[in-house]
């Protein structure tokens, strides 16, 4: 009986001292196998009387089955041992930077008229286009600018020999819209436009974004309502804004709109010019064939780098023609 | 326009402050710029007088003066001033004075020792009281001034001045007169027009004057006065409101001109008569006809422009500019007025042309009041025999009134005004506005029929009307509804690839996006052989703007130049915009385009270091082109475009359409351009590569496919396009995919030869594919490459 308990002892302790697999393996054969220590107390039993037998072979038996756990449960734990250690292996720095390329991003300009046009997708704007070489017809005189008029003097015009031109705004596409859709109409008109004026307020090409609404029960009311949401959706807080009586000779009444700026220098906050606006002048209807009278229709043209100016805290309008990647890879 | 606000306030019973006035002004759409104080901010300045003058004991240049301040004992003050004399009236800071020190802030006049004589006050200059910048001597006071009285008081000089920026509609808002109307409309205050007395003539002197013209010049009224003082000066109180209006002191009679402009805003012009030869004609000039301007400019006439001629010739630009040799000297006596009615259509852009600007050109051409010229040539004649004595003639009237403009009645609706307003204004609150504008309002059905005062030359219709009453009653008075409209579904067609996800695409691909001038310098065209269609500017802003880009590339290439000049290494930049082709027609092409330098990858530690190459930005291209779905094809032909590397360039077809290239910049263009690095790039019609199909998707197959790899050597020449169209043609329907993974030349392959490995994947959407069908397929793909192409079969490497 002893030898029962003897081996047992001694497979716990070879088993808890084995430190790989495979000498667990070969502690497996050696107590377990067909000659291990096990199996040959298990042949001794033949010589054994029943009653003696009996008792003798249940306690080898439930030797076989401890050994068997304890084989297992080491086996488990080197299992976990060698992971663990694969796993140490495999450790890399993860505050390494990642691999490949960069991203780039888009021009502040096109961020914000991405921005501008979007908001006004939302209210059913669609986008309109029209030539960058425009006429004089569709330019002046089609929105109410007779020639030489002292109107024409705010617009340094950039002409060609043939007496086209550069549009200087971009209500031309209002022009161009009505003339071919008719009213109703709900436009919006992002592009670029060209005067001839460079200074640090001032470049000789820059970005308006027009819109365009007639219908037959619009007023003055719904323009200052569009105007307003809009900016404090551009912002994303709720702006001052101010309109103030000016003059633009395709729409009439002309209004323009100031925004409440704080600059966040602790100056008191002033009134920043954001955009032009009307209601359309008849003239303009009548010449794009639309009916006065049953009409009314609003416009509006933002500039588009003075948005983004605000937007994004530039103090000058220069860079953004210079295409300097220090200044660009700030917008990604 | 610069107004003083005290002037102002002769003309309207204002009861504001300037800053408060300011704000009025701009929210009725005068939008005012700056507020600034008429004078500096000084106080103990007093009318003095210098009663006698000695040297310095010690210093040549200074005077010990005996100053009176009125304050009976007479003062010693040490001064430097090169026109102190006894009998001076100057402005004296007593001691105890603060003067507005300008930058320096405010000081105070104290007693004080120079070089050992004491001095009690300070004799003042123009510029030391933030008067005017003359610093050449005292200011001297007219020798009626009252010695003792305060300064600012006896100036008046407790004044702003506001500086409206006016829109061209508002000529009338060109002088005090029409302003204050405008003011008190605005602020509900009582105009109060000043009554302006006809002169009664001493003299009857007269002159022909003929409109030759009168359409172009309605009414021309004149005037000569005779044996005025040439040698009077320009009264102190009127240079100082000249001043606060911006305008330079000249002579009394220049001056008096200006005033009159600026009270009623009447430009108007004064003739030495003993220049002038016989009468007065308006008409057109003449071609070969010139004149010598004021500003000694010389003009040549023609019937575009309207003159002021005497029987010799022109003798003025009407409206514009007078002749040099017949304007006021100092030695004139006798004078002809002006004061006339032009139209605007013939003044418009008339200065402009002859690159000038005048006070009168800008009102002429904005309109000047046509009831106004009658009572300008009264005042101005009150004026000048108050100032430089002399006597006048009678008043001189040329007029053609069916050539006058005419006010007529325009018709406002009440319910029209609430509609486009979207307002809820009563028929009084409107009645008060307009009657408040001296619009004249008569009650009719539904609103009213207003005639404005002849100098709102902006009152036409309706809708100027509306304006004004909005304007009055204030922008910010009106309401504000919140946006509504019908809903409406946007037209969102899928067929197109929208140009946000072309440059969302680029720039995922590590491009930044670049906005360049859409003119560039002709040289830079010439460089890249890309000047062919260039639109030149009649009147570019610089020589280096001045042709509209035929390309993107010239300009995304100065951008990449200037950036690696600011050390940038790898540059990559993507634009989309118009170029402007001019052939038969003008054509504006929208596109895209990239240029890249540098390392391929920024430089990083897991990835070896590799210049950016033409398979970067082909790649970069396909991607783009994959926005259009897999439908249509897309290829690339070897490019012959000048400005390309000829063996590192393609053409980019897509559904059969030239779309644009791709490749590396001649190494001769890099050249020109100072471009010290490769430089790849790609420009594509964004148009062409946008059309794409919605897709129409295939039953996917449940059975395996099966991969094989074929290497092969095809002679150099052979392209691998010819190679992939083969493949694909002889695979036929089973071929799922097709891909190249290695090519090479060079050591262990045949000089002349390439070798190539591609995999085929077939796969049938019906059964399990069994070898004798799959080998029949490489079988029939093996023998067309090696007939058709040449190839020379290097085993099959794996399955």
């Amino acid at each position: 009986m002893d030898s029962v308990e003897h081996i047992l002892e001694q497979a716990r302790a070879d088993i808890g001292a084995a430190d790989d697999l495979r000498a667990l393996d070969e502690l497996r054969v050696a107590y377990l196998g067909k000659k291990g220590a096990v199996t040959a107390l298990l042949k001794s039993l033949g010589g054994m009387d029943p009653e003696e037998r009996k008792v003798f072979g249940q306690s080898v038996n439930r030797a076989k089955q401890d050994i068997q756990q304890v084989l297992e449960g080491r086996k488990a734990e080197l299992e976990v041992a060698a992971l663990a250690s694969k796993l140490a292996e495999e450790r890399v720095d993860v505050t390494l930077p990642g691999r490949g390329a960069s991203r780039g991003g888009l021009h502040p300009v096109t961020r914000a008229m991405q921005r501008i046009t979007d908001l006004f997708a939302r209210l059913g704007f669609d986008v309109a286009t029209g030539p960058e070489v425009e006429d004089d017809h569709h330019n002046f005189e089609a929105l109410n600018f007779p020639a030489h008029h002292p109107a024409r003097a705010m617009h340094d015009t950039f002409y060609f020999a043939d007496g086209r031109l550069l549009r200087t705004h971009t209500s031309p596409v209002q022009v161009r819209a009505m003339l071919d859709q008719g009213a109703p109409i709900r436009i919006i008109a992002p592009g670029k436009v060209y005067r001839s004026d460079y200074d640090q307020t001032h470049s000789p090409m820059f970005h308006q974004v027009e819109g365009l609404l007639v219908g037959e029960q619009v007023s003055m009311a719904d323009l200052k309502g569009v105007l307003q949401a809009f900016v404090n959706a551009f912002f994303e807080k709720d702006m001052g804004t101010r309109f103030r009586p000016s003059y633009f000779p395709f729409t009439e009444p002309s209004a323009e709109m100031d925004v409440a700026w704080d600059k966040g220098d602790g100056s008191a906050p002033g009134w920043l010019e954001v955009l032009g606006c009307g209601m359309v002048h008849p003239n303009v209807l009548k010449a794009c064939g639309i009916d006065a009278e049953r009409y009314v229709g609003y416009a509006f043209g933002m500039g588009v780098e003075r948005l983004a100016m605000l937007r994004y805290g530039v103090t000058d309008l220069r860079p953004f023609f210079d295409n300097d990647l220090r200044f660009l890879r700030q917008f990604r | 326009m610069k107004v003083s606000v005290n002037w102002l306030k002769r003309w309207v019973d204002l009861d504001l402050d300037a800053d408060a006035l300011a704000a009025e002004l701009t929210a009725a759409g005068l939008e005012v710029d700056t507020v600034t104080p008429a004078a500096g901010a000084f106080t103990g300045v007093v009318v003095g007088e210098i009663v006698a003058c000695e040297p310095h004991p010690d210093a040549d240049k200074l005077q010990l003066c005996r100053v009176s301040d009125g304050g009976g004992e007479l003062l010693q003050v040490v001064c430097g001033a090169p026109n102190a004399r006894a009998g001076l009236k100057m402005p004296f800071a007593r001691v105890g004075a603060e003067l507005d020190g300008g930058e320096k802030g405010p000081f105070r006049i104290k007693k004080a020792k120079l070089r050992g004589v004491e001095s009690f006050g300070m004799c003042c200059s123009a510029r030391e009281l933030g008067l005017s910048e003359d610093h050449g001597g005292l200011m001297e006071l007219p020798a009626d001034a009252t010695v003792g009285e305060d300064l600012r008081a006896f100036l008046d000089l407790d004044d702003h001045v506001v500086d409206i920026e006016l829109t061209p509609n508002r000529a009338d808002c060109l002088g005090i007169k029409g302003l204050s109307r405008d003011v008190a409309a605005i602020t509900h205050a009582q105009w109060t027009p000043r009554a302006i007395e006809p002169v009664s003539p001493a003299l009857d002197d007269r002159l022909d004057i003929t409109l030759a013209d009168s359409a172009d010049c309605p009414r021309y009224v004149g005037r000569i006065l005779r044996g005025i003082d040439p040698s009077a000066p320009s009264p102190l109180w009127l240079r100082e409101a000249l001043r606060r209006s911006g305008i330079r002191s000249i002579s009394a009679v220049v001056d008096a001109t200006n005033y009159v402009l600026m009270e009623l805003g009447q430009p108007m012009h004064a003739f030495d008569l003993g220049a002038l030869k016989g009468g007065i004609t308006v008409r057109r000039g003449r071609k070969g006809e010139q004149l010598t301007l004021l500003d000694g400019k010389v003009v040549d006439l023609d019937e575009h422009l309207l003159a002021i001629c005497d029987d010799a010739g022109p003798v003025a630009l009407a409206g514009i500019m007078g002749g040099l040799d017949s304007g006021v000297g100092n030695e004139t006596t006798d004078v002809l007025l002006e004061s006339a009615w032009f139209a605007p259509a013939t003044i418009m852009g008339k200065a402009r042309d002859l690159g000038l600007h005048t006070d009168a050109s800008h009102r002429f051409e904005r309109g000047v009041d046509p009831e106004g010229q009658v009572a300008a040539m009264e005042r101005i004649t009150g004026l000048l025999l108050k100032i430089c004595g002399g006597q006048a003639g009678p008043l001189l009237v040329a007029e053609a009134p069916e050539h006058l403009p005419k006010r007529a009645p325009v018709n406002l609706r009440l319910a029209r005004l609430n509609r486009v307003l979207g307002s809820d204004l009563d028929a009084a609150t409107v009645e008060t506005i307009l009657s408040g504008l001296g619009m004249d309002p008569v009650a009719v059905e539904g609103g009213w029929n207003a005639t404005a005062p002849s100098a709102r030359f902006d009152i036409a219709i309706e809708e100027d009307l509306i304006e004004e009453v909005a304007r009055i009653h204030g922008y910010d008075q009106l309401p504000a509804a919140l946006p509504s409209g019908e809903l409406t579904l946007p037209d969102l067609s899928e067929t197109r690839v929208p140009g946000d996800a072309v440059r969302d695409a680029l720039c995922a691909a590590d491009y930044q996006e670049a906005i360049t001038y859409a003119f560039v310098d002709r040289a830079l065209l010439l460089k890249l052989h890309l000047e062919g269609g260039a639109l030149p500017l009649a009147n570019p802003i610089s020589s280096d703007m001045d042709v509209m880009r035929t390309a993107l590339l010239p300009g995304l290439l100065k951008a990449l130049g200037r950036n690696l000049r600011y050390q940038a290494e790898r540059v990559r930049l993507f634009e989309t915009g118009k170029v402007f082709l001019q052939g038969e027609g003008l054509d504006e092409v929208e596109r895209v385009a990239a240029v890249a330098c540098g390392p391929a990858l920024p430089e990083q530690w897991g990835e070896a270091t590799r210049k950016v190459d033409f398979f970067d930005l082909k790649g970069d291209l396909e991607r783009l082109l994959s926005l259009r779905g897999l439908v249509g094809s897309v290829r690339f032909t070897p490019a012959d475009r000048p400005f390309l590397h000829p063996g590192q360039a393609a053409d980019v077809w897509v559904d059969g359409q030239l779309a644009g290239w791709v490749g590396a910049l001649h190494p001769a263009c890099q050249k020109a351009l100072d471009l010290k690095v490769r430089v790849l790039g790609f420009e594509v019609d964004l148009k062409v590569i946008s059309n794409r199909e919605i897709p129409s998707t295939k039953q996917i197959s449940s059975f395996p496919s099966v991969r094989r790899d074929l290497a092969f050597l095809v002679p150099e020449a052979v392209a691998y396009s010819e190679i992939d169209a083969l493949v694909r043609e002889l695979a036929g329907t089973l071929l799922t995919d097709l891909i190249i993974f290695d090519q090479f030349s060079g050591q262990g392959v045949e000089k002349g030869y390439k070798s190539l490995a591609i995999g085929l994947i077939l796969q049938d959407v019906s059964s399990t594919l069994t070898d004798e069908v799959v080998e029949s397929v490489i079988d029939r793909v093996v023998k067309g490459l090696e007939t058709r192409l040449d190839a020379q079969l290097r085993g099959s490497p794996c399955h």
